[in-house]
């Protein structure tokens, strides 16, 4: 049986694709439009999946879409009528979009997927799956658990925000929800409006701005804004949002209980008080996210969790709960955005409607890696790379190892594109730019002159499994950078009390371990483990940096620039190396130096996409 | 004609028939509303609707 999971139409359109119940293939719509969170029908990611699986459309099933629009549609007019008339604004601008497009979405998606050859009954071929089963499923079918509990966590889906399951085999029930408006990724999504970063993108920077601030608002956030119940439901106090009824996401109340308005970003500075309010929504969100696991393990005594849900992707707040050791073991969907509905809608339609077994392998999860996306083979890469006018020289694979990990060890800024993109929102060492997690320098030049992106925002490491609990205070996989955990002790470097005093983003500049590109101010990082055998030349690399340098840890950030989807072809790779300070790239076996490509096609890569 | 059908079918599973003239009455109001503008794009800081 093959199932073609679709998202789209509100942000992160995507297209998942079951073959048998294995993940053929998966990827997002904006890797291909080159859009960033892409929102429209995932025409081209539909093509890739069909083509990576050697199908054609007619092989397809059943398509399932990733939510309900009816059920949204009862939340919108509920809502309006409950505030009513005070979200006359919002419903005036809501309701044309809803009468003219969302309403239909149904006839829009059989419209679509006729255009692009879906012959038969499509009343019978294309399934709705609930925004949070899709998320739930997406959690428990692709995680190698046979049974455990499914905490789902996100801004809004269609009524819930927040839902527990239990999941068995190929069965998973959901068994309580909280509904809108009352959301913990609203809630995060407010302090990211109010501290002046974009809602549905800004939420990593007010992670990675919290380390930098005193979590000194916490009390307030817990007091006003938030119910939090022994069980780890809660409440928002409505009067100090705006959502439901505006067009912004705090009320004047909370800018009152904040001490003044939403920050400027094109205006006002990052200061201390906005550090603050960034740990105090991240310590607020961590103990909610860990009282409601805490409940749900006391509630059901399972020893497996699973987590997806926008929300899920709080790293901080995971490596915490992990820490905790109310479960044995937890597994956070990679892709735990919406994108990842398109792959949770396929699952629920292949297991829950279609009743389908589900075949675990003991230990192993069914993402294999998350590396799910496009390839090329060696021929593609090159005639591509000649196409764009790129000076390349083709190596095998050995040689290609040894010179980037030389390159790397002589800090030198590196492209690597290798094998299938990844699906989710992390690179994984498919699209990556990599550096030496050892320079104290790299983390700024990265920062500043590759990636374009504000100095605050720290870097993650990817290290080898096997090596990882030398280097961290972790003993389980985290191949998805889905976990964050502490530099060990010995380490570490102390600060001396005058460098403690420094300023937030200052302190950055200090070197605070033997691998300071990677550890943040509270000397936690963001960690990859990576596998052998899920991707070998990754390993292989940092296998030889290793050797090398002695050094088994890399950094490794996404392959894109600021508000630019992740590279998707060697055309997009070249584009960004020349656009950027990158100064290798590795296409496959092709391998390209900055100083030996034409200065002509140089790119202001700087200015060319919207800031996210 | 399948939509209303299937708007019907959706209102008698979640027993939500009260909603019926408040729906007619928003979609009037919301058809005015659409009549008397062009864009269908809604500037939404999160497009929660």
């Amino acid at each position: 049986m093959r199932i073609l999971g679709i998202s789209a139409f509100y942000h992160d359109s995507a297209a998942a694709l079951l073959d048998n119940g294995e993940i053929a293939a998966a990827a997002q719509e904006e890797r291909f439009t080159r859009k960033k969170h892409d929102s429209g029908f995932p025409h081209r990611a539909i093509e890739f999946c069909l083509k990576q699986a050697g199908l054609k459309i007619d092989d397809v099933d059943f398509v399932v879409f990733y939510d309900k629009p009816f059920l949204k549609f009862e939340r919108l007019l509920e809502t309006y009528l409950a505030f009513a008339p005070r979200g006359f604004v919002s419903f005036q601008k809501a309701i044309p979009v809803w009468l003219k497009e969302k309403l239909f979405q149904k006839k829009l998606l059989q419209d679509e997927l006729k255009k692009i050859g879906v012959e038969g009954d499509l009343e019978k071929k294309l399934l709705f799956s609930e925004h949070h089963l899709s998320h739930a499923a997406s959690a428990f079918f692709a995680s190698p658990f046979e049974e455990a509990a499914v905490l789902t966590m996100d801004g809004v889906g269609e009524w819930a925000t927040t839902s527990f399951g239990h999941g068995k085999g190929n069965d998973l029930k959901m068994v309580r929800e909280i509904h809108f408006p009352h959301s913990l990724g609203l809630l995060y999504s407010a302090f990211t409006y109010y501290t002046g970063f974009k809602v549905n993108s800004g939420e990593y920077k007010v992670m990675g701005l919290a380390p930098y601030g005193e979590p000194k608002y916490t009390d307030k956030i817990l007091q006003h804004l938030i119910d939090l119940k022994e069980d780890g439901s809660f409440r928002l106090d409505l009067s100090y949002f705006n959502y439901c009824t505006g067009l912004t996401m705090t009320s004047q109340k909370f800018h009152d209980l904040f001490g003044g308005p939403p920050r400027q970003p094109d205006k006002d500075r990052l200061d201390q008080r906005h550090m603050d309010l960034a740990a105090s929504v991240q310590d607020a969100t961590e103990r909610i996210v860990i009282q409601l696991a805490g409940a749900i393990q006391k509630e059901t005594g399972l020893k497996n969790l699973c987590l997806a849900g926008g929300v899920a992707l709080n790293c901080v707040a995971n490596g915490k709960l992990l820490r905790k050791k109310y479960f044995d073991h937890i597994w956070i969907q990679p892709a735990a955005g919406d994108a990842g509905g398109a792959l949770g809608a396929a699952l629920a339609g292949h297991h829950l409607f279609k009743k389908q077994p589900r075949k675990l392998t003991p230990g192993k999860d069914f993402m294999r890696g998350s590396y799910l996306g496009p390839e090329f083979t060696q021929e593609e890469i090159q005639t591509r790379l000649e196409s764009v006018g790129a000076q390349f020289t083709v190596l095998d694979t050995d040689s290609m190892i040894d010179q980037c990990a030389r390159a790397l060890a002589d800090e030198k800024a590196l492209g690597w594109f290798q094998g299938r993109m990844e699906f989710g929102p992390r690179a994984l060492g498919g699209r990556s730019i990599l550096g030496d997690a050892r320079s104290p320098s790299m983390q700024s030049v990265l920062n500043l002159k590759v990636k374009f992106r504000e100095s605050f925002r720290p870097f993650a490491p990817s290290v080898l499994r096997e090596d990882v609990a030398d280097w961290f205070e972790i003993g389980e996989d985290s191949p998805y950078m889905l976990l964050v955990a502490d530099v060990v002790q010995n380490r570490r470097i102390a600060m001396t009390e005058e460098q403690k005093a420094l300023f937030g983003i200052d302190k950055l500049n200090i070197p605070r371990s033997d691998i300071p590109a990677v550890t943040h101010v509270d000397y936690s990082a963001r960690i990859q483990t990576v596998h052998a055998d899920t991707n070998p030349a990754y390993h292989q690399l940092i296998s030889r940096f290793k050797e090398l340098t002695g050094c088994p840890v890399i950094v490794n950030t996404s392959f894109n620039v600021r508000g630019e989807p992740i590279v998707c072809t060697p055309e997009d790779a070249f584009r960004c190396f020349m656009g950027t300070d990158l100064d290798v790239l590795a296409v496959g076996g092709c391998l390209m130096l900055k100083e030996e490509q034409d200065p002509s096609l140089k790119l202001n890569y700087a200015e060319a996409f919207e800031l996210d | 004609m399948s939509f209303f059908s299937e708007l019907w079918a959706f209102m008698r599973v979640r027993k939500k028939f009260w909603l019926l003239p408040i729906l007619i009455m928003m979609v009037l109001m919301g058809g005015l509303i659409v009549l008397t503008q062009g864009s269908t794009v809604a500037p939404f800081i999160y497009t929660l609707f």
